[in-house]
């Protein structure tokens, strides 16, 4: 008894080098698979995120990063205290908040329509078109859109009809963020629907029958089959969607806005690539990024906890 | 089961046939409209206003304009270079780390799978990237278009579960006849795994035809530019003037034929994705599909 006790403790001691010369063993082959894969996250995953101290210092763009010199939170000060952190800020929240209440539902709405549709030929040919703008580049998209609002374009042709003045809405500040949401759920309405119907496929076909004996018509059976069939889905995308208030992607920004509509198109990303890539203060832009980063893992966070305690889904 | 039409189910029909059929005119009709326009005779184009139905006149002046830009075509050839050479990166090291990371038994998982999963949450960002990419040394080249996006780590677990679900007694079976993990991963894992292989190279394939962010900080010869950069400058800088130099024109006919050559250069940039695109759809929802089992 003792003495088996003893060994135990032996083993225990060895444990973490007996586990790794065993695994180096049994699996030699996973080890060379895991070698590049390895490497690549921490080259291109993990320097990066060690490259972000550079906030903290001024980067010397002549002599690299050990020429810097530290500077604590000043570049998280000005950005906070200056100008652009209210004008940014307020962008990105409008546009998520105007992408979450009008981007979110059409895409439930659109996967309920076509739930009711009987003929599998209509519904895929649906499908088919809705999805398509999905796959049209980004450059594209934009220099359509460039096009339609265009003071020759075809949405000015619509304006006018009705008595409207014919301009540029791309130059025009008032109108950008609308231009921004509205082709957005126009690219992304078919794609995003997606998902709803693979949820809207998992619902037991008996709930349905046992619904319409107990009298229940089609709406009744939407409100009290369909939804909460697709609701935990829904929920878990709000939880995406919320968590990622405070993203508004750069890409599409850049290629749609210009100096005339910076006061309302302007985001937090936009500003981080100007500041960045073209002013070339890279330590400042980094900060902004940092602080960016930060508020979307507390934000994730905190949704996440909210819809765990609340409704019993959750991301993680 | 019989359903009980009543007057109201069928209004309903109607209209929801009527909303279905206005959402694809509105998803199909600006591929529609820059299909017609870019056929157009410019001076009849730039004169008319509201839909358009067919083409305003019949010229085909904006394509040749647009063939003979020698950049385009550079464009073209660069686009097919990312898409083969990064989505083949994409593939052996999405398939390489999928497989580590789908063993139970392999120790070292326990650093790996947390490693990855962070870089979901939690990147460097613009700039620390772009820094890393110019002191590797890759900077203004092709594979600054290629190496930093080897893994996509969202693909990277859409991979993993799939290979999961592979029966283990499968891999086991070949271990035991003394297949070391190599022959296992090409010979049992890869042939099974065909539908997620054909999920993931349109996923990698499209996201790279599309790629233009990456390019334009990353590139700076313009002879390495793919196509979506070219087309912007065209689309949004209006780059037009060179290509309708040789056309002999006056400053209005100019002004007017560059735009039926803004909406050539769109069809000549999107016909290759809506050929494929049809037989590519079920590929692409299949994978939606797989991501939502998972999420």
């Amino acid at each position: 008894m003792f003495k088996k006790a003893e060994t135990n403790s032996i083993a225990k001691k060895r444990t973490i080098a007996d586990d790794i010369r065993k695994d180096y063993k049994r699996n030699k082959y996973v080890i060379q698979m895991a070698i590049p894969v390895f490497l690549y996250y921490l080259i291109f995953r993990y320097i990066p995120m060690c490259g972000i101290s550079i906030a903290f210092f001024d980067y010397n763009i002549a002599g690299g990063f050990f020429e810097s010199s530290f500077v604590g939170l000043k570049h998280f000060k000005d950005f906070l205290t200056g100008f652009y952190a209210a004008r940014t800020i307020r962008n990105t929240l409008l546009i998520s908040l105007m992408q979450l209440a009008i981007g979110f539902p059409i895409p439930i709405i659109f996967a309920l329509l076509l739930n009711e549709v009987r003929s599998k030929k209509f519904k895929s040919t649906v499908q088919t078109l809705s999805y398509l703008p999905h796959f049209i580049s980004l450059v594209v998209v934009c220099g359509l859109i460039i096009n339609f609002t265009g003071e020759k374009g075809i949405i000015n042709d619509i304006v006018e009809l009705f008595g409207g003045e014919r301009k540029n809405l791309l130059m025009e500040p008032q109108y950008f963020r609308w231009i921004y949401v509205i082709s957005g759920v126009w690219q992304e309405m078919g794609w995003g629907a997606i998902i709803y119907l693979a949820a809207l496929a998992g619902i037991d076909p008996f709930l349905y029958e046992a619904a319409t004996m107990d009298g229940a018509g089609r709406f009744k059976q939407t409100l009290y089959v369909t939804l909460p069939g697709i609701a935990p889905t829904i929920i878990v995308m709000l939880i995406l969607n919320v968590g990622k208030m405070m993203t508004v992607g750069s890409d599409k920004i850049i290629l749609l806005y210009n100096a005339n509509t910076y006061e309302t198109a302007d985001v937090i990303s936009s500003f981080v690539y100007r500041r960045g890539i073209v002013e070339s203060n890279y330590s400042y832009s980094t900060a902004v990024n940092l602080f960016n980063s930060v508020i979307n893992i507390i934000l994730i966070t905190l949704t996440n906890y909210i819809s765990r305690t609340v409704s019993e889904n959750s991301l993680w | 089961m019989i359903k009980k039409k009543t007057f109201g189910s069928i209004l309903f029909d109607i209209i929801n046939c009527i909303i279905l059929i206005f959402i694809c005119l509105v998803s199909l009709y600006p591929f529609l409209y820059v299909l017609f326009a870019s056929f157009s005779n410019a001076g009849e184009l730039a004169t008319h206003t509201g839909l358009l139905l067919r083409p305003k006149g019949f010229s085909v002046a904006a394509y040749s304009a647009v063939m003979e830009n020698q950049e385009i075509w550079t464009g073209y050839l660069n686009t097919l270079i990312y898409v083969i050479g990064g989505t083949v990166v994409n593939l052996i090291f999405t398939l390489l780390g999928a497989y580590v990371l789908s063993r139970n038994n392999f120790y070292w998982n326990k650093i790996l799978l947390p490693m990855a999963l962070f870089t979901m949450f939690f990147n460097g960002g613009l700039i620390p990237n772009f820094l890393l990419v110019q002191n590797l040394g890759i900077y203004n080249t092709r594979w600054a278009m290629i190496l930093p996006g080897a893994i996509n780590t969202w693909n990277l677990f859409i991979m993993r579960t799939n290979l999961k679900s592979i029966p283990s007694a499968l891999t086991e079976s070949a271990q035991i006849d003394g297949a070391n993990d190599w022959q296992t991963l090409f010979k049992i894992v890869l042939p099974l795994s065909m539908p997620i292989i054909a999920v993931m190279i349109l996923y990698y394939g499209v996201a790279h035809w599309n790629a233009w962010f990456d390019a334009m900080i990353y590139l700076r010869k313009r002879e390495l530019f793919p196509l979506q950069l070219f087309i912007r400058e065209i689309l949004m800088a209006s780059k037009t003037e060179e290509m309708t130099l040789s056309m002999d024109l006056s400053a209005g006919d100019m002004e007017r034929v560059s735009e039926t050559v803004k909406y050539s250069t769109i069809v000549v940039a999107t016909v290759p994705i809506l050929c494929v695109y049809p037989f590519l759809q079920k590929y692409f929802v299949k994978g939606v599909m797989i991501g939502a089992v998972k999420g």
